[in-house]
């Protein structure tokens, strides 16, 4: 119990870590869950973002150099050209079928 | 507690409860506005690893530009007139156990680990020398990168504006 105490006093490499593992598991479980595409965007996003604390994390105390921000940069232009793309995917298929339900589109014409 | 770890806890409760919010939430709108704090809150988090040119990124790409792009989604896709603006969700049970695993897993894995760490470098401007290496050591994926940027511009573009055939 003193260690525990210990541990949470003093931010680490670890804590980032977890951090992040906590933020990729509420996005794995939007993508599950939600019915709705745009939610399951959102947990997309969610997941880049805790796998961007992790490249940080590790640029800051594991490395020391400035590799893993840049490839952090990386991710979230990836992460801006996916959003775009699967937007106007979404829209074409709400023009198409009248929902984004992911569980209802299930045909690949209409 | 000092400062850093009063600072890392504020910002770490602000990212998991808003992306717990944007996860759990019945109302979409609701979920896509608890995103703006997730992604503060991570912003936070970089500055706290000393990566301002990250944290101001974040800010103007994540909540400037896909934010808004995903807002967009939501306002173009939802049934306004007949106020059906909830998203339902499917298996929630298998879901959550499925979840809970993979977060026991994870978090074990990070805390027992024991990770090479190096002796912490002194708080530095960053710009500069990400400029410096963007336009070096990473030129090819720079310029791979501003060609993906315009492939999506284009390829939204057509996807979103195509006509339906009657």
């Amino acid at each position: 119990m003193e260690e525990l105490l210990q541990w949470l006093k003093t931010p680490g490499l670890n804590h980032f870590l977890i951090l992040s593992a906590l933020l990729f598991s509420l996005g794995i479980y939007a993508i599950l869950s939600r019915r709705n595409a745009i939610m399951v965007l959102m947990g997309i996003e969610l997941i880049l973002n805790a796998a961007n604390i992790n490249f940080i994390a590790f640029s800051r105390y594991s490395t020391g150099t400035l590799d893993g921000q840049i490839i952090a940069i990386f991710v979230i232009i990836l992460a801006a050209a996916e959003v775009a793309i699967a937007l106007a995917i979404v829209l074409n298929i709400y023009q198409t079928f009248n929902t984004v339900n992911v569980d209802e589109i299930n045909q690949l014409k209409d | 507690m000092d400062l850093f770890s009063i600072i890392f806890y504020v910002f770490a409760a602000i990212t998991l409860g808003a992306g717990g919010i944007v996860v759990f939430s019945r109302n979409i709108v609701h979920s896509a506005f608890a995103l703006l704090f997730a992604f503060f809150g991570v912003a936070g988090i970089y500055v706290l690893l000393l990566a301002d040119f990250l944290a101001v990124t974040q800010l103007m790409i994540y909540v400037g530009g896909i934010l808004v792009l995903l807002i967009f989604g939501v306002m173009l896709t939802q049934r306004q007139i007949n106020v059906d603006i909830k998203a339902g969700t499917v298996q929630v049970i298998p879901s959550l156990i499925i979840v809970a695993a993979l977060a026991g897993t994870l978090v074990g894995m990070f805390w027992m680990t024991t990770w090479k760490t190096t002796n912490l470098q002194p708080a530095d401007p960053t710009a500069a020398k990400i400029g410096e290496q963007l336009l070096t050591n990473y030129l090819l994926p720079f310029e791979v990168a501003s060609v993906v940027l315009l492939v999506a511009l284009i390829g939204a573009a057509m996807i979103a504006r195509r006509e339906k055939r009657a």
